[in-house]
This record gives structure tokens, C-alpha cells and sequence, in this order.
């Protein structure tokens, strides 16, 4: 099956909401053509408002409109949201716990010609850092769409983060998204490989690989990285005794950091992480994953590294 | 809901005394607060909350109530006096401000409070959650005005004229600001800590109705709320020239008393000039 753009999928997700509940409303920071909130646009002009570029003053009044009864959604690319208006989205967003959804697209490295400057690495520890908030990074495109739905029907606010790239289409349509649960892609006891958004495909390719080697690799996709499912994180220390993360994102803050919190308050057990450690560059997605080592090969590595430190 | 009763000058003058007192005591008490601005919005929110707002103390969350935004959140005091006038409050819980456990933070925080629409406390966000507002009630064809509160200082934030621009676009007319001129900021007089006049034309340049305003003048201030509500087509903004800690005359125009609560001492001597 052909990769499926997530934007796209959001944006068109967005449009058909928005005929059943009036009260969504759609912001945008004059990059609607990028994250696709155009289509909402198109199908609702009334209900969508190009504040131009001015992320500041786009979370203020989407905080506004949500004071008011509305379900703003607020989109631009995860650089500036929250990097640019971060204490707009604390004390307008997070700390009156209003009920504005914040979408970005264009996260992590995969942006790529583009530079460091548009290359989302933080955004992640930014935002988990705050009470409140219910953050996810989609696997592919039908978890965008029912991560977007979930996000209409629950009340206080969220982020969700999508890339740039099309990605395949990782979940089935039998698949369940429920906030906060780590949802199993394969099974697997000897070790488990928790992933979010682009890295998810390549843990999947990973656990096959070493599938065919007679190693049982848990996958867990960790969509929902907060509140994270703790649950899942002390099952899979219990029955698998080892860890790896793999994420689009800087090692600082994002997952790793998360799962790593959960281990070693409830079930220490060694661990490794798949992520950014620096700024990257410009360049081809692709090349820039290679470089970084965000890839398949570079899963199966470490997995058969931390097979070796299990106890 | 309670329709506004508009009172006279003079009864106007009683409550805003009244209203000093209590900032006063309540900061003191807490020993710690901030008068200077405070002191210096005292006549632009009783006029609004007295003569120009609906709103209903019984129900807080009445759809067609006005709104007001004080995005200045340092001014909490004055928020929480008028509150207390109306009865949103008590009068005795003014004595717990900044306490723990006490729903009166030092900056307002609207979850806690019956009738605080938007928590503030960093500046320059208030604006546009206003803008917000406005919008919601335009998509829903209601009629209330917002009204949104700004220090003069708190207009070198840049997200204030984000708002301002975005405002004058979507020509809110059902959006007034009120700018307290009081011409000091925390480190000291604007003019030079940094220079944010001329404010008039700067306010229109971005596309409002600019009215100015002695900002202690009930007369002068209702006149241009009643201006400010009838026109048309663009938000209006109500430049009022006020003196910081105005009503004490060792706060009057003093930076120090920014951010400074009076000892016993000092707070008997202001309470005797405001009897």
C-alpha cells in the first residue's frame, strides 16, 4: 500500500467535523497550505482564521475561543508551536486547562532541506513538560484521524504532532485508539521496542528482522506519550527485561525520557534509546535518517546490544 | 441577571474609595502585591463594572454578560475588590490574598474565581485572548462588548500588537481595550526604561478608534465607554491618563510602590488620606 500523508489526512479530518459539530473552529499562522488546514478552510470560512504569522497571539485567541464554548484547533509547524509562543500555551492554554487542540505538523528532522532552524527536535520535552496536557504522535495516517477525533471528544488540551513525510499505514482498521494506551504491534519476550510516529514503521521492520533470527521483539506503539501508559512500560520491563525508545526527537525530554521515568520508579531494567542527540542539517529525509541512525538497522543494533547487558 | 443601576459621580467616588481601601489592606495584610497599578485603574473599572457592564454576580457564566479581561494580572487586587463589591465574593475573603489555600492568587487565575474570565499574570496575552472571545460571540450573533484591561508598560510586549493588527482585521467592534497610561513601569518612568509613546497614534496607525481619557474622571471615562460601544466596523481603544498609586500621595507617581506592599505604618497613613 502507498505511504498516506498524515497533514492530509488531518486537514480532511478536520473538514468532516466540522459539518456535524459547528463549534470547531480552525486557526492557522499562515501555513495552511503546509498543514492543511486549508481544507477546513475551504469548507468553512467563517470558522477558520489566518492570523498570519503570529503564533503568539494565534494561542490567545485560540484560548479565547475556547473560554467561549468553541474547540479551537490551532495549527502550524511543531517548530513554532510551542518553541514560539510557549508561555502563551502555559498560561493561556495549560493552566486554565482550556479545551484548545494545538496540531502541528512538520516535526523532528524529516522536514529536511529545510535546516535546523525548521527541524522540530524539542518540541516534545516543551510540551510534556507542562500539567495538563494530552500529547500524541500519530503512527501513520488512521491514527491521525482517530487521534483527531478523540481530541474533539475530550475535553482540555492537546498536542499533536505529525510530519511532513507520507508514512505508511501501520495499523489496521480493526485498530482502537484509546488516550493513553501503548497499543502491542507484535509480540515478542526477549526485548521491547517502544515507538512513536515515523520511528514506528521501522520497529516493526526491525522486530521482523530479528523475528527471522530467533529473536521475540515486542513492539509498542506509544502514540499517546502523556499521559504515558505506565501500565504497558511495567509489563514490558516485567516480561521482556529489556527496553528500547525510538523517537524523531532529541533524547532530552521526548519518550525516552518518559519510559525512562517510568522504569526506574516501577521496574528498573536496562534501556536504549533510538534518538537525536545534536542539531542535524540540511538534506534528503532519508539521507538525514540514515545519518542519525534513525532507522531499522540501527533498532536491531541496539536491540542485540541490550540482549547483552539482560540479567 | 442584574441590569447595571447606574450611580451618580459621587456614588461612583464613595465605592472608589472604598475600593482603595481594601487593595491596601488586603496587600499589606499579605505583605506583598502591587499598588502602584492597582491604584492608578481604580475609576476605569468602577465605571465599567458600575455603569457600563451587564453582568450578573448570581451567575457568572451568563451567556450575554460583558466581558472583562484584565490582562494587566498584576492589578489582581483591584479584580478582586470589585469582585468583592458585586459579591462574587466576600469582603473577608480579600484578607486571604496570597495565602495558601486561598482562592485569591497573587495573579488571577480564572478556575478558582467566580467572575475572572482569563488568568493573567505574564503580559501582553490578554489581548488576544480577548480577540478570541469576540470572535466566539460574533460566530454565535451575540451582543456582549469585551473589555480588556492593559498597562501601559505591558504594551512593549510585541504579542500586544499582534492582537492589535489582528483585532483592527477582524474589525471586532464589539472589542474595547483600555490602556492605563500611568506613564511607570517596574524599573521606572517608560519615557525611560523604554518609550512606548506615543500611544495614540500608534493605536491608530493599527487600524483602532482611539479615545483619550483622564482615566480618573467618571464623566470622562463613561463618555468614552458609551463612544467606544457605538462605533462601528473596528475596535476602539480608551487611552486613560492616570497617575500611578493614585490616592495616596506617597504612592502617587512613585516606581517604587510598583510592586511594594505598605507596612502597618504606611498603610494607616493611606486609609487616613482616603477616609
Amino acid at each position: 500500500m502507498a505511504d498516506v500523508s498524515l497533514r492530509e489526512t488531518y486537514g480532511k479530518t478536520l473538514a468532516e467535523l466540522g459539518k456535524d459539530n459547528a463549534d470547531i473552529v480552525v486557526l492557522d499562522a499562515d501555513l495552511s497550505k503546509s498543514t492543511m488546514t486549508k481544507f477546513f478552510a475551504k469548507a468553512f470560512p467563517d470558522r477558520f482564521f489566518d492570523v498570519g504569522i503570529a503564533e503568539q497571539n494565534m494561542i490567545g485567541i485560540a484560548a479565547g475561543l475556547a473560554a467561549s464554548g468553541k474547540i479551537p484547533f490551532a495549527s502550524t509547524f511543531a517548530v513554532f508551536a510551542p518553541g514560539r509562543c510557549f508561555d502563551q500555551v502555559r498560561m493561556s492554554v495549560a493552566q486554565p486547562k482550556q479545551n484548545v487542540k494545538i496540531v502541528t505538523t512538520h516535526g523532528g528532522i524529516t522536514v529536511g532541506e529545510d535546516g535546523i532552524t525548521h527541524q522540530a527536535i524539542e518540541d516534545l520535552a516543551l510540551i510534556c513538560s507542562l500539567p495538563g496536557m494530552t500529547v500524541i504522535v500519530p503512527a501513520d495516517a488512521l491514527e491521525t484521524a482517530l487521534a483527531v477525533r478523540a481530541a474533539v471528544e475530550t475535553e482540555g488540551p492537546f498536542y499533536i504532532r505529525l510530519p511532513r513525510l507520507n508514512l505508511p499505514v501501520v495499523l489496521d482498521e480493526k485498530y482502537k485508539f484509546v488516550i493513553g494506551r501503548a497499543v502491542e504491534l507484535r509480540p515478542g519476550n526477549d526485548v521491547t521496542v517502544m515507538a512513536i510516529g515515523i520511528m514506528v514503521a521501522p520497529a516493526l521492520q526491525a522486530a521482523d528482522n530479528l523475528k527471522s533470527e530467533g529473536i521475540g521483539c515486542r513492539v509498542l506503539n506509544m502514540s499517546t506519550i502523556k499521559p504515558i501508559d505506565e501500565d504497558a512500560i511495567i509489563k514490558a520491563a516485567g516480561e521482556t527485561g529489556a527496553i528500547v525508545t525510538a523517537e524523531e526527537h532529541l533524547e532530552h525530554g521526548g519518550l525516552g525520557s518518559i519510559v525512562a521515568r517510568a522504569v526506574g520508579k516501577h521496574y528498573p531494567v536496562p534501556l536504549d534509546y533510538i534518538a537525536l542527540h545534536t542539531y542535524a542539517q540540511s538534506g534528503k529525509p532519508q539521507e538525514l535518517l540514515q545519518r542519525y541512525g534513525l532507522t531499522a538497522a540501527n533498532i536491531e543494533k541496539s536491540v542485540k546490544a541490550i540482549l547483552k547487558r539482560k540479567k | 441577571m442584574t441590569p447595571v443601576q447606574p450611580q451618580s459621580v459621587k456614588e461612583l467616588e464613595v465605592v472608589a474609595r472604598r475600593m482603595r481601601r481594601n487593595i491596601l489592606t488586603m496587600i499589606s495584610r499579605a505583605n506583598s502585591g502591587h499598588p502602584g497599578g492597582s491604584l492608578s485603574s481604580v475609576e476605569i473599572v468602577t465605571a465599567l463594572y458600575f455603569n457600563i457592564m451587564k453582568h450578573n454576580p448570581a451567575d457568572c457564566t451568563w451567556p450575554e454578560r460583558d466581558r472583562f479581561v484584565l490582562s494587566k494580572g498584576h492589578a489582581a487586587p483591584l479584580l478582586y475588590a470589585v469582585l468583592a463589591e458585586w459579591g462574587y465574593i466576600s469582603v473577608e475573603e480579600l484578607s486571604t490574598l496570597r495565602q495558601i489555600d486561598s482562592r485569591l492568587q497573587g495573579h488571577t487565575e480564572c478556575r478558582l474565581v467566580p467572575g475572572i474570565e482569563m488568568s493573567a499574570g505574564a503580559l501582553g496575552q490578554g489581548l488576544s485572548f480577548s480577540i478570541g472571545v469576540a470572535l466566539a460571540a460574533r460566530l454565535n450573533n451575540e451582543k456582549h462588548h469585551v473589555y480588556t484591561l492593559l498597562g501601559d508598560g505591558e504594551c512593549d510586549e510585541g504579542q500586544v500588537w499582534e492582537a492589535a493588527m489582528a483585532a483592527a482585521h477582524y474589525k471586532l467592534d464589539n472589542l474595547t481595550a483600555i490602556i492605563d497610561n500611568n506613564g511607570i513601569q517596574l524599573d521606572g518612568r517608560n519615557r525611560d526604561i523604554m518609550n512606548i509613546e506615543p500611544l495614540a497614534p500608534k493605536w491608530a496607525a493599527f487600524g483602532w478608534y482611539v479615545i483619550e481619557a483622564d482615566g480618573h474622571s467618571f464623566k470622562e471615562l463613561i463618555d468614552a465607554f458609551h463612544k467606544a460601544g457605538q462605533i462601528k466596523g473596528q475596535p476602539a481603544v480608551v487611552i486613560a491618563h492616570t497617575v500611578k498609586g493614585k490616592g495616596v500621595s506617597f504612592m502617587e507617581n512613585n516606581p517604587d510602590w510598583h510592586g511594594k506592599a505598605p507596612t502597618p505604618e504606611e498603610l494607616g497613613r493611606a486609609l487616613r488620606e482616603l477616609e
